[in-house]
């Protein structure tokens, strides 16, 4: 049997409630009215697609041996590179094995899906045996429109093979259609969109039927055999029109999800599933199917194993676990949507040395660091002589993880004067439960969640933008203070 | 066996520029004034001079690289000159390196010079380094400025001692007005007004707790010694003659950042340099012995450990010290006697310079209305870096005793 082993989702904590929008921009575009409901995720200004795939990843990790993975495949429409494998980054931030394979799939809402079952094929043929699929979009909008209120921010990921399956893969159908309904080109941000009337009509209500319907067939089962339906569709009407279509009940079909978070792009069929999976129970049948230029529809049957999975985050969690309501000003900033003055100081930054990121790459996308095998002593950053006044060993070393570790803070501040999207910025000293310390930055809190002990987790995070040289992006690792029962489970 | 520097290094003359916001020199101008200042007080010619130490520590923003700059501005005919840098201790360094090169008997006179010229950047507060700092920090130190990094003192003191915030932010306070009340009387310093503890506790926060007066600011200067044998000092006509007693450095090997001990709360290199430097000097019980000293006021939190650092408060006592006057004027030992840092600024490479001038100053009975009643020894502190990785210089000057 194979099928899903495990999965993990991230939502980030940030939610901007859409009613605000329309009560900034009504005035402009009052027919946003009709989409204002609930609040749409958002990422903070130090989160992309490629550090939410990150903390998707680590999450579905939970309980897994990575070192068993084969494959890693990341689908997305806005990852930060066009060409530097985008999930050859997410590799070494989980620090995988070098002999693997990683892909990028991209260019379709229906990436995901296609990955999936392009891993599936894989496993099914004997090639690999277990094989990691991530999915995240961070969807750039312009302001005051129906996009920006219904597209959410957000990750999610499954891993694949044959151990203790919790749903099993029953097969696929995919068609492949090139129907327009909204394209991006190379080079730019924005998606260009045709009419909705139009892509509802032409596109969704009669291309992700025919696939489901294909699938039905090809399984040899029908509507009333499926308990769930998992399916994005941000037109709410047309969704359940879908539903009504296929002849599924109401109860069949599972929530679009605009209300708690939007449509989370090519991630939105692994989030909706996950919320399935969450809520499922042994011998449900789900239909899963990804729409984007064609259709992708996928059949799975839940196991017993669903009761005996190791505990992690997952959607409900993330979605438990909302920060904060931005304000709309906030959002367009962290966006790039409007201009402030960032001051002299922030023209200063720099050309990085790619032999020196190639070099220090595990250390500093994988916060990987080492352990002295003679005093065993945790350290960071890379070194060859120990840190330990007693020791001073000289390349007695062993690699030594700290992304999953939590930790203590030694000492902080709130700095004022430093160049930020959000001042202030919050740093400072980490003591690492174990051994050894880093000096970071915090993360998805404020000054007042900071003090001397507080309990942080480590999380994966973008660092300097540099626009003037093809659009090099950095990533490094900051703290989250996290509250005590929520530390002790982290780790576990 | 090394017996160390205590009265072997004597020195002939000192210069100071005015500091603060020189719009009209650049960093070959301002090292001209603080070296004919220099040259008059030291009584000798151009050619006396055998070998110079130049100190710059951002030489990025004025004077680029080597030595160059400074005997093309001064017209120092083909002899030695280095160029040093060591964070805030570079001018100290620049006085090391002549110190020794004198001691050694490699020469008779020798020069010492640091400068800074720091408004050329454009904007307020000292520039960040970027892409500067390395390849290899670049890819993820954190995004700190020098009052963030020193703030973070704050947190740590308090947690470690259990201490009110709100007393260490008065302790701070007291620290700013004192070094004020101070400058006033100081011609060269660029902030001549007194403040009240209500001005500083309530300025704008820049790193949490300081707020702006807790912060000294960014100004342009130059300073600069000659140095000697005390014999060829007194061939030479002087009678009262200050010597050096003590130079010391010490540099973090990164444990504070890196091991597991560091509370946050200190600097392990002032405990262990200010040690040395009292055993250099024949200092025994520095609480009482030494008479004045300049440290490293960056921010008002620094000067505060720092006082315990030096073994001249005990652990957990400093903030209590200071708001009962100790190191006031009229108290026990007499911090920033010339406004610190706070009142001059800090151009990096000349301060340490700047501290000697003080103390030297002091120790002749030529500091006007600062003047201390006889002084025995000064003390100078520099700390460079951040307090989870820095470089701390401590220097005791004195009168010759031989």
């Amino acid at each position: 049997m194979i099928g899903i082993t495990g999965y993990g989702g991230y939502i980030p904590k940030l939610r901007l409630n859409r009613m605000q929008v329309m009560q900034a921009m009504g005035w402009f575009a009052p027919a946003i009215m009709m989409v204002a409901q609930g609040e749409r995720s958002v990422c903070n200004w130090d989160e992309d697609a490629l550090s939410m795939a990150v903390e998707a990843s680590r999450d579905c990790l939970n309980g897994a041996d990575k070192s068993k993975i084969d494959a890693l495949y990341l689908a997305s429409t806005t990852l930060p590179y066009s060409d530097r494998q985008n999930a050859g980054i997410l590799k070494t931030a989980l620090n995988l094995r070098d002999d693997v394979l990683t892909a990028d799939f991209t260019s379709s809402q229906k990436a995901a899906t296609s990955a999936l079952i392009t891993a599936f094929d894989a496993i099914a043929g004997g090639a690999k045996k277990t094989v990691m699929v991530s999915a995240t979009d961070m969807r750039r909008t312009k302001g005051a429109y129906f996009y920006e209120l219904w597209f959410g921010d957000g990750a999610a990921s499954l891993l694949l093979g044959s151990d203790n399956v919790i749903a099993e893969y029953k097969g696929s159908f995919s068609t492949s259609h090139d129907f327009p309904d909204h394209y991006r080109g190379d080079g730019f941000k924005i998606d260009y969109m045709w009419e909705e009337r139009w892509v509802r009509d032409e596109g969704y209500s009669k291309i992700v039927p025919e696939a489901i319907n294909g699938l039905l067939k090809k399984m040899n089962i029908t509507v009333n055999d499926v308990t769930k339906f998992v399916y994005p569709c941000f037109f709410k009407a047309e969704h359940a029109g879908i539903a009504k279509k296929l002849g599924a009940t109401p109860d069949k079909l599972l929530d679009n999800m605009h209300e708690p978070c939007g449509e989370t792009g090519v991630a939105h069929p692994f989030v909706m599933l996950i919320t399935a999976l969450e809520n499922a129970k042994p011998g449900d049948k789900i239909v899963v199917a990804g729409f984007g230029q064609g259709c992708d529809a996928i059949l799975f049957e839940v196991t017993d194993n669903i009761a005996k999975l190791a505990p992690r985050k997952g959607i409900k969690g993330c979605l438990a676990d909302k920060r904060k309501i931005l304000n709309y000003e906030k959002f367009l900033k962290f966006r790039g949507l409007i201009e402030v003055e960032m001051g002299i100081r922030a023209e200063s930054g720099g050309r990085t040395a790619m032999t020196a990121l190639w070099r220090h790459r595990k250390m500093v996308l994988g916060l990987v660091g080492k352990r002295c095998t003679k005093c065993g002593t945790p350290q960071w950053p890379d070194t060859r002589i120990c840190v330990n006044p007693n020791c001073h060993a000289v390349d007695q070393f062993e690699d030594y993880e700290f992304s999953e570790r939590t930790g203590a803070v030694v000492t902080w501040t709130a700095d004022m004067l430093a160049v930020s999207t959000e001042p202030p910025t919050l740093y400072g000293l980490v003591q690492i439960d174990g051994g050894g310390r880093l000096l970071l930055e915090f993360t998805d809190c404020e000054q007042k969640d900071v003090k001397v002990g507080q309990k942080v987790r480590l999380s994966f995070r973008t660092r300097y933008y540099d626009k003037d040289r093809s659009g090099y992006q950095g990533y490094f690792w900051k703290a989250v203070p996290v509250k005590e029962e929520a530390a002790k489970e982290a780790s576990k | 066996m090394a017996t160390g520097i205590r009265d072997k290094v004597a020195i002939l003359g000192m210069g100071c520029t005015k500091f603060g916001e020189r719009w009209d020199m650049s960093a070959p101008d301002l090292m001209v004034e603080a070296y004919l200042e220099c040259m008059a007080d030291a009584g000798i010619e151009r050619n006396d001079i055998q070998a110079a130490w130049f100190g710059v520590c951002i030489n990025e923003l004025s004077v680029g690289k080597s030595a160059l700059a400074m005997p093309v501005a001064l017209r120092l005919p083909q002899i030695p000159v280095t160029r040093v840098e060591n964070f805030c201790a570079t001018g100290s360094e620049a006085f090391r390196g002549a110190v020794y090169a004198v001691a050694s008997g490699a020469y008779d006179i020798c020069l010492a010079l640091g400068v800074e010229k720091l408004k050329d950047t454009g904007y307020g507060g000292l520039p960040d380094l970027g892409a500067g700092a390395g390849p290899l920090n670049y890819l993820w130190f954190p995004n700190l400025t020098a009052p963030g990094a020193f703030s973070m003192l704050a947190q740590g003191y308090a947690a470690r001692f259990n201490v009110d915030p709100k007393d260490v932010k008065k302790a701070m306070a007291h620290v700013s007005v004192k070094s004020h009340a101070n400058g006033a009387l100081n011609p060269k310093a660029h902030l001549r007004k007194p403040v009240t503890m209500e001005q500083v506790m309530g300025s704008p926060m820049i790193a949490h707790p300081l707020g702006l007066f807790d912060c000294c600011g960014v100004s342009d200067g130059a300073a600069c010694a000659i140095v000697t044998t005390p014999e060829i000092a007194k061939k030479l006509g002087k009678r009262d003659i200050v010597s050096v007693k003590a130079l010391q450095l010490a540099l973090s090997d990164g444990q504070e950042f890196q091991f597991n001990n560091w509370d946050g709360s200190c600097f392990v290199t002032t405990q262990k340099a200010s040690l040395k430097a009292y055993e250099e000097a024949g200092i025994k019980d520095p609480k009482k012995e030494i008479s004045m000293m300049e440290v490293h006021d960056c921010f008002s939190i620094t000067e505060l450990v720092t006082m315990e650092d030096l073994h001249l408060s005990d652990p957990g006592e400093a903030w209590k010290d200071i708001l009962d006057g100790v190191y006031d004027s009229t108290g026990r030992t007499p911090c920033q006697i010339d406004g610190g840092l706070k009142c001059f600024g800090h151009p990096v490479g000349a301060s340490g310079l700047r501290m000697l001038y003080e103390m030297y100053l002091q120790l002749l009975g030529r500091a006007d209305k600062r003047q201390l009643k006889n002084p025995k020894f000064g003390l100078t502190h520099n700390l460079g870096g951040f307090p989870f990785m820095n470089v701390c210089s401590v220097s005791i000057v004195g009168r010759y005793e031989g």
